[in-house]
Order: structure tokens, then sequence, then C-alpha cells
């Protein structure tokens, strides 16, 4: 696609009346993202609930239940763009409960936005929303101080509650320089889009501007190369009566032409011949790729083995220590056995034990049985064949895996490799 | 001089779908319209598997009310690239008594093709169903999942999808679920229009300006022949028009365009101030109405 525009990825996160979805409303009217007939329903919607104003959480609260209770209960995406960048916004639900919803919307994101309602100041919400950014490592944070227009835009207040998240942030991962504080009044369109006039003492970018001037170096990893081939493709025509190329999607690093690879599990070497994508081949292609590889020599190879450079090699285990988040109401107890996909690759796992469950307001952690929905902590899992891990801190990708039920097939948990 | 692969994160995200459903899934089939998204998973299923062909037929549910257009384009792509096309036909499903054909003024057999394509699924034992729908298109589908299960009845259960973690995608089922799996998931009606400009793809001849038989009903521009209902007032006129989706001919409302390129296309789309499903009559039966036909099993 002649597209180069970068795609950038936003999770929002805040409580149920942080006004998160009229941020997002706004941010989508200030771009021109709202068609002619998106902003006359908003507007039949927003008199006929008799507001005075227009309700832009109407844009992007998709379900019945929604429109009912006026929350938001499920990720949503919310798709916009200017001349410089595309832009994915999940838009994450705030609820206690919901803390799946929020490490799912997370999982994708480089940028998290964290609101918080100028009012009521850093609450125990705004703790657990920077927790999951701080524990799935979302490149870089933004903390919108929303509803500035009712504490009459006071500078006190913003500096107050900047001063309350800098401890928070000494007690995370995060350096100063990934973190932003702006502060805004979503329903009336200050520092969303364009500078506020009525905030002449906040210097820094309004948020859109903040997010376009983002590099996609500040929000990418660069470690190692892994590639989990997906599906072997075996054309098995005349024309390409011996090919066997291996497609998969690159992660980490870049691969090329030459480079001397090891297959894993077999760990079998060979070098890289071709790198190819629909009918053209390639030199070399960068993370991030779909692409299909085909190997100088004749290897075993099939779906889930991952090809890494020789020099590159990551760990391989059977045994396994992660933080984990259960996303199902059926809790995660020692001795449970389940599926572990990580990546394209399943294996056996079984619970050998369950450390402690950690406290998502950075408040330390305690001895645990068992993991219910929503609960993070420290497990220990036995593995029926090794994986071929990165920790979640060097590669996302080949760093974090889900569990599956046996019995229901559903997805229960994350983990994050130590 | 080395020759970098640069790629595409949208396209190289549903190519990596396209890829996992060939390899999660026993007997997957892509639900093909004859419409532009459709059209464009063609195209990123040819670019996953090449140079093998594509490991999976293409399904079509003719409603025997699509554009004749249409349905010439269908026969060329597939003859081109070599594809199995399967074809069931809602007529049948009228004709055995299952379901009655709609009347009068707002009859359509949109919903119709409900019962046909779970008829279609059963008697091919297909348990992975891949659809062009993108989450910008309406907001009950900014809520669907990239693989997303339905049970024995085709239902969805929107209070309780499996959560879709980094890029890992879960598609085990039980005997008769099956998985609806939208690999365009991510992509916006421009970011379709842009590919398909850039890859040269080959679209039908109506989502160009022509001029066609119209009449005008609440303020949108409906095709006049004999599969959609009209009164006598209503008067026909000739007018220059295009479709901006491509469905039914009785729920597909036509804009008025002079866009006879592509370029032209993609430059009124981008200056467009119309949702592209505002000229989708279906889902103007009410707020909730693509909700309410998700829950039940359509596309």
């Amino acid at each position: 696609m002649t597209d180069n525009r970068k795609l950038i990825k936003i999770a929002t996160a805040g409580s149920v009346d942080d006004g998160k979805s009229t941020l997002i409303g706004r941010l989508l009217y200030d771009t021109n993202s709202l068609t002619t007939d998106k902003i006359e329903a908003i507007q039949r919607n927003s008199k006929q609930k008799g507001f005075d104003y227009l309700d832009f959480s109407l844009a992007t609260d998709g379900l019945v239940a929604e429109r009912e209770q006026g929350i938001t209960i499920d990720v949503a995406h919310i798709y916009f763009s200017t001349e410089k960048a595309n832009y994915i916004i999940a838009d994450t639900p705030g609820h206690v409960e919901y803390t799946r919803n929020m490490v799912t919307g997370a999982s994708t994101s480089q940028v998290a936005i964290i609101l918080i309602d100028a009012r009521k100041g850093v609450i125990e919400q705004t703790y657990r929303h920077f927790f999951i950014n701080n524990l799935l490592r979302v490149s870089h944070i933004v903390v919108a101080i929303n509803k500035m227009d009712l504490v009459e835009y006071d500078e006190e207040t913003y500096l107050k509650i900047k001063e309350d998240f800098e401890v928070l942030i000494k007690k995370s991962n995060y350096t100063s320089d990934q973190i932003s504080f702006i502060p805004v009044s979503a329903l009336n369109g200050d520092n969303i889009a364009q500078k506020s006039e009525k905030m002449s003492w906040y210097v820094g970018n309004s948020l859109l501007d903040h997010l376009e001037v983002l590099e996609p170096s500040d929000l990418q990893e660069s470690t190692a190369a892994r590639f989990a081939v997906q599906y072997v493709i075996r054309p098995k025509t005349s024309s390409y009566h011996d090919f066997r190329g291996f497609s998969g999607k690159l992660h980490g690093g870049r691969l090329a032409v030459g480079d001397d690879i090891t297959v894993l599990p077999s760990f079998t070497q060979s070098r890289i011949k071709t790198i190819e994508f629909f009918d053209q081949e390639y030199d070399e292609a960068l993370p991030g790729s779909s692409v299909t590889i085909t190997l100088e020599d004749e290897v075993n190879v099939s779906r889930g083995d991952m090809l890494v450079k020789s020099d590159e090699l990551p760990t391989s285990e059977k045994q396994l220590s992660a933080i984990i988040c259960q996303v199902n109401r059926k809790p995660l107890t020692v001795g449970s056995k389940l599926i572990l996909q990580h990546g394209v690759n399943s294996v056996l796992a079984k619970v050998d034990s369950i450390e402690s469950v950690i406290h998502t307001d950075f408040s330390g952690e305690e001895a645990t049985e068992k993991l219910s929905l929503n609960d993070i902590g420290k497990v220990n899992f036995r593995l029926s064949k090794p994986i071929h891990f990165d920790s979640y801190v060097n590669n996302k990708n080949n760093g974090s895996f889900i569990l599956i039920d046996e019995a229901t097939l559903d997805t229960v948990s994350v983990g994050f490799i130590n | 001089m080395s020759n970098i692969f640069i790629p595409n994160p949208k396209e190289a995200e549903s190519i990596h779908i396209i890829r996992e459903v060939a390899a999660q899934f026993e007997k997957p089939v892509l639900l093909f319209s004859g419409g532009k998204d459709s059209i464009t998973l063609v195209r990123l299923a040819q670019k996953a598997f090449y140079p093998a062909r594509i490991p999976f037929p293409l399904l079509h549910i003719d409603t025997g009310h699509n554009f004749p257009e249409t349905i010439e384009f269908r026969d060329q792509l597939v003859a081109e690239l070599g594809l199995e096309l399967i074809v069931r036909n809602v007529q049948d499903a009228i004709d055995q008594g299952k379901v009655r054909e709609e009347k009068g003024r707002y009859s359509s057999r949109n919903t119709l093709q409900t019962t046909t394509l779970l008829d279609a699924i059963e008697e091919f034992k297909f348990d992975a169903c891949i659809g062009g729908a993108r989450r910008d298109e309406e907001k009950a589908r900014a809520k669907e999942r990239i693989f997303s299960v339905r049970d024995d009845f085709g239902q969805w259960d929107e209070k309780n999808q499996r959560p879709e973690l980094f890029d890992m995608l879960n598609g085990r089922i039980h005997q008769g679920q099956n998985v609806r799996v939208f690999p365009i998931s991510n992509w916006t009606e421009l970011d379709v229009w842009e590919y398909i400009k850039t890859e040269k793809i080959k679209i039908p001849s109506i989502y160009f300006a022509h001029k066609r038989e119209v009449f005008m009903r609440d303020g949108m521009i409906w095709t006049a022949n004999e599969h959609v209902y009209r009164e006598q007032h209503e008067q026909v006129l000739e007018e220059m028009v295009r479709f901006r989706t491509v469905g039914d001919m009785t729920c597909t409302a036509a804009v008025f365009s002079q866009a006879e390129t592509l370029d032209a296309v993609v430059e009124e789309i981008r200056a467009s101030t119309i949702s592209e499903r505002g000229a989708r009559i279906d889902d103007k039966r009410s707020e909730s109405a693509m909700e309410n036909r998700k829950k039940v099993g359509y596309f």
C-alpha cells in the first residue's frame, strides 16, 4: 500500500464517569471523522435525553446494554486518521470487574490514554489502570486530566494531580519521558485537537498534536528476530514442484537472505534462501512482515516451529514462571491442566504453584491458592514440551501466551513470561 | 542494492489471520458477496498462500436480487483465479417454505439470507466462515472479535466473547460450533479503497458512476426494477449514480455521483460526509438493527 502514514494504536482507560467516550467522540468530531449522518444521530439522541450539549459518548457506545446503562462494557475499536497518521483506539471499560478488557486493549496498543477526573484526582482506579499499562509495558502513556472546565481551568488542581501521579511513576518501570500530562475538557474540546485558550498556563501540546509527533521508533521494541511458522506452503504444481515455503509473521527484528538460522525445536541449522511476499522476492524483511521464507536445505519444518538467527537463540524450557491475568470466570488453581498457546504453537501446561496475587494498586502481593477473574498473580508451570520464548520485557509477542480451558475451549488466562 | 520488504501493518495482520484460518480449521470457507470487501479478502487470501492456490472455496448466498453486474463479475473472478465457488440460493429456502418472502414497501430478501447461510454451513460442515465485515462500518461491529465463535444456531453471544490478546487467535471449537472470521476488522472504508487502487484490483462496474433507472424514497436513491417494490406515485428517473456498498438491490441505495474512475471514487469517499452504511436501508430499521441481526447468525 502506498499509505506510509504511521499507524498508532491507542488504548483508553478511565473510570465509569471520567468521560472517556466523550473524549474519543470529541477526537473524532475535531478531526472531521464523524460523518453527517452520525453527527445527526448524536444530535437527535442528545436532544431526546434532554442534554443541552452534544453527547459524543453516543458515537462509541455500541451495544444496546451500553446505551441503556450509559456505560461501556466491552472493548470497542474506533478508527480515525489525520494527514500524518492512522489511529486505532481500543476503548476499554473502566470498571474493576472489566480488568480483562483493559488487558486485552493494552495488549495491542503502543499508547495508553489514562483519564483522570480533575475534581476527583488520582483514585484507586487510576492506580489500577496505570498498573496494567506498566505490566504490559505499553510504550507511552498520556495522562489526560479531564473536566478541567469543572474546576475553572485551575492550574493548581492540575499540578496537584500531576504530583500525585509522579509518585506512582517512581513505583513503575517507566521513565518520565514516557509519560505526558495534558489538562483537557473533552466536553468543550479544550486541548483535544486545539490548544485551549482557557489554560494559557499549560505550555505543552494538545492531545492530538502530542500523538501526531510520536515517532514509531518511540513505540516499537527492537530485539531478536522471531519467525513462528504458521503454515507450510506447498503448491504441488508443475512450476513449483519442489517449493516448500514457511509462512508466518516476523516479530522483534529483521531477517535477511543468507542469514544463518536455527529451526526450533529441532535445532536444525540452515540458511535463508529467499524471502517472498506474493509474487516478489526481497533481500530483507522488517518486523511485522507476514512473509514466506524458503531455506537452503531440505529441513523438516512444520506449523508451530520457530526460525531464529543462530546467534540469537531464545530460551527453551519445560518450566515457566509468568505473571498471569485471569480473564475468565473459571479460576486458575494449582494442579489445573490447560492448553498453553504461545504464538501459533500449543503445548499442555500444568499449574505447579501459585506464588501470589499481586495488588494492582502497587501495594504489594499476598499468598493465594487460586486466581479468580481479573486477578493478576505469579504462577509457575510445567509443560508437556519445551517452548522457545523470550522474557516479555524483551519481546512482547514471544514473551506472552494464553491459556485455554480443555473443557470449554475458552481463553481463560494471559501470561507474561518473566 | 538492498531490496527491503516494508510491511503494511493492516495487510500483514489480515494475512496472518487468513493463514491462521487455514491452519486451525478443517473446512473453512470465504463468504463472497461480490462486494469490494470480499473482493479484497480474495486478494489477501491469494497473497497469503502464494504460490499455492487459496486452500478453501468461496460461498455466495444468492438472494436472486443481486445486481446482474455483481454476478457477472463473480463468475469472471472465479474463472480467472481458478477458485472453487459454491452458490446457495435464498429462492430455494422460500420454495421449501423455510422462510417467507417479505411483502410491501420495504420488502427485502436481506434478512432471509441468514437461513440459507446457516443451511449451507450445515450442509458442507464449514467450521470457519471468513467474512469481509469491518469494525468501522457500524457500531455493533466495532465490538466484534476477529475469531467470533457461533453456537449450533449460528448465534453471536456478544456479552461472552473470548478476549483476543496480542495476535494470538484461539479457534478451538466444539462439534457443531463454527467461527466467523473477520480478517479486515481493522480496515476502514478508505483503507479498502486505497488498497484496491494501489493493488489495481478489479471491482464490479456498479461501484463507478453510471446511468441507472432509479426512484426516490425517504431521501434515498432506490434502483427501479422488478425486484424492488415501488408505489405508483414513486416516479422513475434516469440519473448518474454509483453504489458505495453492494448488497441486495432491495436494500442498497445508490448515491449521486460523477466518479467514473477509481481515482475519482477514492476522492469522493475521502470528501464524503455520509457514512457508508448510511446508504444501507437494512440498517435504518432501528438503532440496533445490526446487533439484532448478528445475534441470530447474520454475516
